[in-house]
């Protein structure tokens, strides 16, 4: 039988939920005889690939950049995971929503900057107005609160997925866990 | 003393259970060890039947009622975990989260929060509806405590402590609707109101929207539960 | 006060009238006088003097069709003259005995001859500043009569006999609330009349209180010996000065003509009444708000049971009443219960008031038997929608009712009919709309206003209709997938079956009935980006890779 395919993306996070999917230590040996790791920040390759069957998004949609990704993402894989709560609810990246994107690259690059202040232009993508879930955007098959969900909860939640077995979240993990 | 009359057999979840009259669903409920998910009610504070978590199901009757506020009578038949509540309580959670900003993961109540474990017991690990994202402040002009409305859930436990238990009544509820806010005095700073400090309402709010400034940093569990004490003491006096 | 001094009274406005050859009435109720129906009246009261001819000249309360203000009316004739302005005062006096003024008269005799005015009997008749108008078309004849020859159970009998029903929107049994309240224990009763109307395109009741004052406080009174209270509140709301100052005023009369007070009639019974001003809060029309809002208190509702006939203001056993249920009271108690109970539908009974506005020949207010057919009331007495657009839809119930299509025209209006059509009876607002109006505009503007008005207390209502509003919002500007269509008709059933009170448990109906007959405009907004009433403006999407 062939492997199932496995991609982690990384929107607007800050890379713990991927940490903590590391944190599975040696269970991931186990994990590697069943998946492959088709796309993910720790490999390389730069493309998506044209069809993934299960993908681990980290992150909140904060930009255009964020959104042109995940409704790629959306398109070309069988079984999207909301992975942690930036991903399933906005998390810390959405506490720039109620002032808005200005404001806080003012705060950035202006007001705490000495030399040369500017707001970058070119090569960064631009702010959306709010930042958002990714359910907002797309639909999500699973959701997996938590920041960061624990490597249990990474370990658990993926063998169910490979083996079809069920999974009961809830008892696993919740907001800011 | 109770005579045989006060005495009341009713259905609980298909569990037989007897009552006083004049207790209500909530607390026979609780007394056998069934377990109804409430935000606004707090032992030993006056019930409003704001947050309409622990609504039940009465057979012969289309309508939810309220369990912390609802007496019992002989041979009632309460439903407490149909699929109907549950889907309702999910979609009441749901509403409180997008509602203001409650982001848990920076919390001062991370875990020790009564709407954080309440979404979790109510299965509910994501939020459908748009998060509104207001604008609101932290007041931290006490010198002791600190209220940020962003994790505010209007359940007003604070208001009535104060009123009810403390007798100072510094706390109310400004605004309507969508705007309501809990205000000290005439929408005065915390700190410069007639605050008697006494803390009350740092331990009965359900979630990190009022707190104690020491406490940041560390785990900051609430504990409500002299409530039912102190009043036992009060009247005993 | 006897009878016989009523009779008196009403026999000493009856001659005063008599010296006059002419009556000329003039409306002045709010919508007539804000477009210059005072000046009118002075001016038909100069011209009247110097012309030398006998004519009264009377300020009435609102006369009904609006949109014909401001309103003449002549009398013997019968004679209605429309949109009438002081200029036109010598032409209407110089006629008087001959031929009517051709550009002004308007025909009215079918909008009037198909209704029938209980309610508002007296609406264009008498001055509502005059309580010896009202004594001489058998005002407080009932409350003598009642307190000389009748038991308190005997008057709430009579109300229970007549199946009058509750008017301000619950339609609950009129005769088992004051039942209710006459049982219960007590000391201390009281009597409330809620004046708070709010709904959107409503003003029945406004009319009633600022054109015929006494018949409220008259059922009241009746109300108050019926059930063993001694005091009375009236609560209006401060959006109505006028109502507010005619009422004040009738109080004071009554008072004077030794009809409200101290053993009134020379009977053991005491009663008065105080008025107590609405703050501008829709749900203060809810019963527990409102007895919260007179208390002084935040006016939020309360979980019932208690009800307030048990537990009311303070804590006192309360009936609580709308504007037009008293209003019935003194007729059903003049002509018998049995009489009120052979007009209306089966279990509906009596008249009721609308307060007909929107897209609508003659928008004003009617009255019609229970049960009428809807078509009878758009068509015949609305006089249907003006030329050139086509009937869509009725509203009816305010924010707490529905739409109901303009294919269901045939329907009998009765409580039991329009809540089974997925709208409500309510207090009488009847908003008509025709292909200019986009459905799902009009449910988005209800949800605003329960959103606005909503007290903040309990959840659902509190961020259910805020999140609904902006779920509507999307479906509005095009930017709504299938899911948020869902997600509203969901959030829908829990604001419905979870809020605290009536204005959340309703707050969803004016989305559901939208959706139950016009469900196909929705999709239209948001799988193709279109408005059939080409109401909604359409935001550019950005289309993204």
């Amino acid at each position: 039988m062939s492997k199932l395919t496995l991609a982690t993306v990384w929107l607007d996070g800050c890379s713990g939920c991927h940490m903590s999917f590391l944190d599975m230590d040696e269970r991931l040996l186990a994990l590697a005889e069943v998946v492959e790791v088709v796309y993910s920040p720790i490999v390389d390759r730069k493309d998506y690939p044209n069809h993934v069957d299960i993908a681990l998004v980290e992150g909140a949609v904060a930009s255009v950049d964020d959104e042109k990704k995940i409704r790629k993402i959306r398109a070309h894989t069988t079984t999207l995971v909301a992975m942690g709560d930036c991903a399933v609810a906005g998390n810390v990246p959405s506490m720039r929503n109620p002032i808005g994107p200005q404001a806080i690259l003012n705060r950035a690059y202006i007001e705490n900057t000495s030399a040369q202040p500017q707001i970058p232009c070119i090569v960064v993508p631009r702010l959306l107005p709010v930042v958002r879930p990714i359910h907002e955007f797309v639909k999500v098959d699973l959701f997996l609160p938590g920041c960061p969900p624990s490597a249990d909860t990474f370990h658990t939640a993926l063998t169910a997925l490979v083996t079809g077995a069920p999974l009961d979240v809830p008892a696993l993990t919740r907001f800011g866990a | 003393m109770s005579d045989a009359g006060d005495v009341k057999t009713l259905i609980i979840d298909d569990k037989e259970v007897s009552a006083l009259r004049g207790q209500t669903i909530l607390e026979v409920a609780r007394e056998n060890g069934i377990d109804i998910p409430t935000l606004c009610h707090v032992d030993g504070l006056g019930d409003v039947g704001a947050c309409r978590m622990c609504l039940v199901e009465i057979k012969g009757s289309n309508k939810l009622q309220p369990a912390c506020v609802t007496t019992i009578f002989e041979s009632m038949e309460v439903s407490t975990n149909t699929e109907r509540l549950q889907k309702h309580r999910r979609t009441i959670l749901e509403l409180l989260f997008a509602e203001r900003n409650h982001i848990c993961s920076v919390c001062v109540a991370n875990g020790h929060c009564e709407l954080q474990s309440l979404a979790q017991a109510q299965g509910v690990t994501h939020v459908r509806l748009p998060y509104r994202n207001p604008d609101l402040h932290v007041d931290a002009s006490h010198e002791r405590f600190t209220i940020d409305h962003n994790r505010c859930i209007l359940c007003t436990r604070c208001v009535r402590v104060c009123a009810e238990i403390e007798g100072a009544h510094v706390w109310d509820v400004m605004g309507r609707g969508i705007d309501s806010m809990i205000i000290s005095d005439l929408n005065d700073p915390w700190g410069e109101s007639s605050c008697t400090r006494c803390g009350k309402c740092v331990q009965v709010c359900p979630t990190g929207a009022i707190f104690d400034k020491s406490k940041i940093g560390d785990p900051h569990p609430k504990y409500p539960d002299f409530l039912p004490y102190l009043n036992l003491m009060r009247e005993a006096k | 006060m006897t009878i016989e001094e009523l009779e008196q009274i009403a026999e000493s406005v009856r001659r005063e009238n008599a010296k006059f050859d002419y009556e000329v009435s003039v409306c002045m109720d709010l919508a007539c006088a804000s477009q210059g129906s005072d000046k009118l009246r002075d001016a038909l009261v100069q011209i009247a003097e110097a012309s030398g001819k006998k004519v009264l000249v009377r300020r009435t309360g609102c006369m009904g069709p609006c949109s014909h203000g401001p309103l003449v009316r002549v009398d013997p004739y019968k004679t209605f003259y429309g949109h009438v302005q002081s200029g036109h005062a010598a032409a209407i006096v110089d006629r008087l005995g001959g031929e009517p003024v051709p550009d002004l008269q308007c025909d009215l005799n079918e909008h009037f001859d198909s209704q029938m005015r209980v309610v508002l009997e007296n609406a264009g008749y008498i001055d509502p500043e005059k309580i010896d108008d009202y004594i001489a078309r058998d005002g407080y004849k009932a409350l003598v009569t009642v307190l000389m020859e009748m038991t308190p159970n005997g008057v709430v009998h009579r109300v229970t006999e007549s199946g009058l029903r509750g008017r301000g929107g619950g339609g609950y049994p009129t005769g088992l609330k004051w039942a209710t309240v006459a049982k219960a224990v007590g000391d201390v009763k009281y009597v409330v009349c809620n004046g708070d109307e709010g709904d959107p395109g409503a003003f029945m009741d406004r009319s009633v209180m600022e054109g015929d004052p006494h018949r409220v406080i008259e059922g009241m009174a009746i109300a108050a010996y019926a059930v063993g209270a001694s005091k009375g509140f009236f609560y209006v709301r401060a959006e109505y000065p006028i109502a507010v100052s005619r009422l004040t005023m009738a109080l004071r009369e009554a008072r004077r003509r030794g009809l409200l007070g101290i053993n009134i009639c020379n009977t053991p019974f005491s009663f008065d009444i105080e008025i107590r001003l609405g703050a501008g809060a829709f749900v203060c029309g809810e019963e527990t708000a409102l007895i919260a809002s007179i208390e002084g208190r935040r006016g939020t509702p309360k979980p019932r049971p208690p009800y307030p006939a048990v537990s009311g203001l303070w804590g006192k056993p309360t009936l609580i009443n709308n504007v037009e249920t008293y209003a019935n009271i003194a007729p059903i108690m003049r002509n018998g219960g049995k009489w009120f109970f052979s007009i209306g539908s089966e279990r509906s009974k009596g008249t009721k008031v609308f307060a007909l506005s929107g897209k609508i020949a003659n928008t004003g207010l009617v009255e019609v038997p229970m049960g009428i057919k809807l078509r009878e009331i758009i068509e015949t007495i609305g006089g249907g929608v003006p030329a050139g657009h086509k009937l869509k839809a009725i509203q009816t119930g305010g924010p707490s009712g529905g739409c109901i299509p303009a294919d269901m025209l045939g329907l009998g209006v009765s409580y039991d009919a329009l809540m089974a059509a997925g709208s409500i009876m309510g207090s009488g607002g009847m908003i008509v709309m025709d292909d200019t109006s986009c459905m799902v505009n009009v449910a988005r503007f209800f949800i605003d206003f329960c959103r606005t008005e909503s007290c903040g207390k309990c959840i659902p209502c509190r961020a259910g209709t805020a999140q609904m509003h902006t779920l509507l919002t999307r479906i509005c500007n095009g930017s709504a997938t299938m899911a948020d269509l869902h997600l509203l008709e969901d959030l829908c059933s829990t604001v419905k079956e979870t809020s605290l009170c009536g204005l959340g448990q309703t707050a969803p109906n004016p989305v559901l009935s939208t959706l139950k007959y016009f469900r196909e405009e929705y999709i239209q907004h948001i799988e193709q980006k279109r408005c059939p009433a080409g109401v909604c403006k359409f935001e550019a999407v950005e289309v993204t890779a």
